[in-house]
């Protein structure tokens, strides 16, 4: 049995990486997700765990602590918000080009610049549609509920060592600072020293006569070689994208219309569904829980039963150029979402579906 | 064809010298003449000789020594330009029984990488830094470096290196050594056979300090040349260093055991 507490996301995302094994965290701080780090420092985890927690120079050294970290075969994690993952994104590039498992949580706030430290959504294509340079992806998990937090960290890891691939958490201000009431799972041990030679034998830990060097890095100047390796990534990015698409579907069995949102949007849209059936207008939520892969044949398949679709997110327009891909324009595709660190309200989202979509 | 020759040239009475078996048989991918090949060798004589090749984990810069894991025949990783004292700092933290040294050129180290290289040390990580400083970028084609002397041509500042808009050179190595983290701090050269011998001791010591785990970083600063950079031959480049550079870039220990070496 696990145990309930009130935590905020943050102080979920923390603490199930203490319970998840990871070895070691590496962060700057940064308004709206700083409670991580304080959480972690506060916690001890040294003395809990054996895990190390180190308050890096910036974000660009961060990344690059999980980046060796994670060449040593150990489960490496950092996190950070909007300008923070800015910085980290040539590390994050490194990290795909060589394979390795780490695990970035992005607690996304307003921007472009400096922005604000209030909630947004609109790093969705810094995180979906590469961010880095080179042709690479990260799986990208949304929480929507501070239970997320928690549950993601031990999911993120998975995937992560499944795929030898980064994955991030994309949350955002809303659920990195509610309280809500999560589940807290079971303690797993961290590897031994011998698990992670065994599960990841190709980690930097010193060179034994018996086995060829190990040898990490994302380099390679022969440009044929360079072509085999990235087709390589491309058929990982294929498996991934069959094996790990999910999706939640709320409310979508009578649904005339239908809300597509990830994150604190879906909650909001959620609370939008009441207000609307209230009204009778027929209206589900398709909430995309891993960004990439998207969940485009489930986003399909919905557009063959409803008259209109509206994506909403926080943020200028961004997923709902992943919901038009998929919907291939047979039916209404329409975006609403407040910019700038504004959180829509449920009434807001409904009177864009009803001016959008069912009177448009 | 080639190993019968070898076989047959190479007899125990006539053998004066070998290769460790720490560096790999790869073609070094160095210009002839270039300091690098010298500095990856005594290196890995040092690790070999301590008995740290199973323990040891080495990380590669961006520069021309990238590919230093191809020739060094240990474990190792290659990082981003500059960022190799972070990646360092965490494979020690990982493990910390392991020993753990980056490997740098002045670019790397002293411009895109400072604040890493300087965190790294006042952190007081327990690893070796082994820094290559030849006064210029060498793998981009010989532009201007942090440490490139005043007057001195480079493809980025061909009329020489002008103070009032390029600024001084740095002196890294001095610089960090004010730092409490910064155990043993020492400036070497391999131009000649006795330099290669005493950075090999210098080396040595540093290694030597990480195996006991003294508190900080070992830093060796290794004056090298560049002449395909500083478009010189090999020996001009060496006569040029030894009149210029060290001029600049005096050899010598400067902090022992944490403790300043008066002079
Ligand atoms: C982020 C980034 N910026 C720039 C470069 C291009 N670059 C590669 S090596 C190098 C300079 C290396 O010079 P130095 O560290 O002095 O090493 P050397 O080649 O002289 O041994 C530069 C600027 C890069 N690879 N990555
Ligand atoms: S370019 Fe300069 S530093 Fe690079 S290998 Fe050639 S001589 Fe050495």
């Amino acid at each position: 049995m696990g145990d309930l507490k009130l935590m905020k996301g943050n102080e979920a995302i923390a603490e199930a990486a203490i319970r998840a094994g990871v070895d070691a965290y590496f962060g700057y701080p940064i308004t709206p997700q700083s409670e991580i780090i304080e959480y972690l420092m506060a916690e001890k985890p040294h003395e809990r765990t054996g895990m190390v927690v180190l308050q890096a120079e910036s974000e660009v050294a961060a990344i690059n602590m999980v980046y060796g970290a994670a060449g040593t075969g150990k489960k490496a994690m950092t996190s950070s918000s909007s300008p923070g993952i800015s910085l980290k994104m040539e590390g994050i590039s490194y990290l795909a080009g060589a394979e390795l498992p780490a695990v970035i949580v992005n607690v996304v706030r307003g921007g472009p610049g400096l922005g604000t430290i209030q909630p947004s959504q609109a790093d969705y294509f810094q995180a979906t549609k590469g961010g880095g340079h080179g042709d690479y992806r990260m799986i990208v998990l949304a929480p929507a509920s501070v239970q997320e937090m928690s549950d993601f960290v031990s999911l993120a890891f998975d995937l992560a060592f499944k795929y030898n691939n980064p994955v991030m958490i994309l949350s955002d201000g809303v659920i990195g600072q509610m309280m809500e009431k999560v589940d807290l799972k079971d303690s797993v041990a961290r590897w031994t020293d011998e698990e992670v030679k065994e599960n990841s034998p190709w980690a930097t830990v010193g060179k034994t006569k018996d086995r060829e060097r190990n040898i990490i890095t994302s380099l390679d100047l022969d440009p044929s070689h360079q072509e085999k390796h990235n087709e390589k990534l491309l058929l990982k990015y294929a498996d991934i994208t069959k094996n790990e698409t999910r999706i939640e579907k709320i409310d979508c069995d009578d649904a005339e219309y239908l809300f597509v949102a990830y994150g604190s949007s879906a909650r909001i849209a959620q609370k939008a569904i009441q207000l609307a059936r209230a009204k009778g207008i027929k209206v589900g939520l398709l909430r995309p829980i891993t960004l990439y892969p998207y969940p485009s044949e489930m986003v399909a398949k919905m557009a063959d039963q409803v008259k209109g679709i509206l994506a909403v997110e926080m943020s200028a327009g961004q997923m709902v150029e992943d919901v038009r891909l998929a919907v291939e324009g047979k039916v209404k595709v329409e975006h609403y979402g407040r910019v700038g660190g504004i959180i829509h309200s449920p009434q807001e989202v409904l009177e864009a579906l009803e001016k959008k979509i069912i009177g448009g | 064809m080639r190993d019968e020759i070898l076989k047959e040239l190479v007899q125990p009475d006539n053998l004066v010298y070998s290769k460790t078996e720490l560096m790999t048989d790869k073609t070094l991918s160095y210009c002839p003449g270039c300091g690098h090949g010298t500095a990856h060798r005594i290196t890995m004589e040092v690790i070999e000789e301590l008995g740290l090749w199973e323990d040891t984990i080495g990380i590669a810069p961006v520069g021309c020594s990238v590919l230093a894991y191809e020739f060094m025949n240990i474990d190792m990783q290659q990082a981003a330009h500059g960022r190799a004292p972070a990646v360092a700092t965490a494979i020690k933290r990982c493990w910390p029984d392991k020993i753990v040294f980056t490997y740098q050129g002045d670019g790397d180290l002293a411009a895109i990488g400072t604040a890493e290289t300087l965190h790294a040390i006042n952190r007081g990580e327990n690893i070796v830094i082994i820094f290559v400083n030849n006064g210029i970028y060498g793998m981009t084609g010989g532009q201007m470096a942090p440490t490139t002397l005043l007057g001195m041509k480079s493809s980025t500042s061909p009329y020489g290196r002008d103070e009032a808009t390029m600024g001084n050179p740095l002196k890294i190595t001095e610089l960090i050594s004010q730092l409490p983290g910064a155990y043993f701090v020492t400036r070497q050269a391999v131009h000649t056979p006795a330099t290669v011998r005493k950075t090999k001791k210098a080396i040595r010591m540093a290694f030597q300090n990480q195996m006991d785990k003294k508190g900080g970083v070992s830093f060796v600063e290794i004056v090298s040349n560049c002449n395909s950079g500083w478009k010189m031959t090999p020996v001009q480049s060496n006569q040029w260093l030894i009149e210029n550079m060290l001029p600049f870039y005096p050899l010598g220990d400067i902090k022992i055991n944490g403790e300043f070496i008066n002079k």
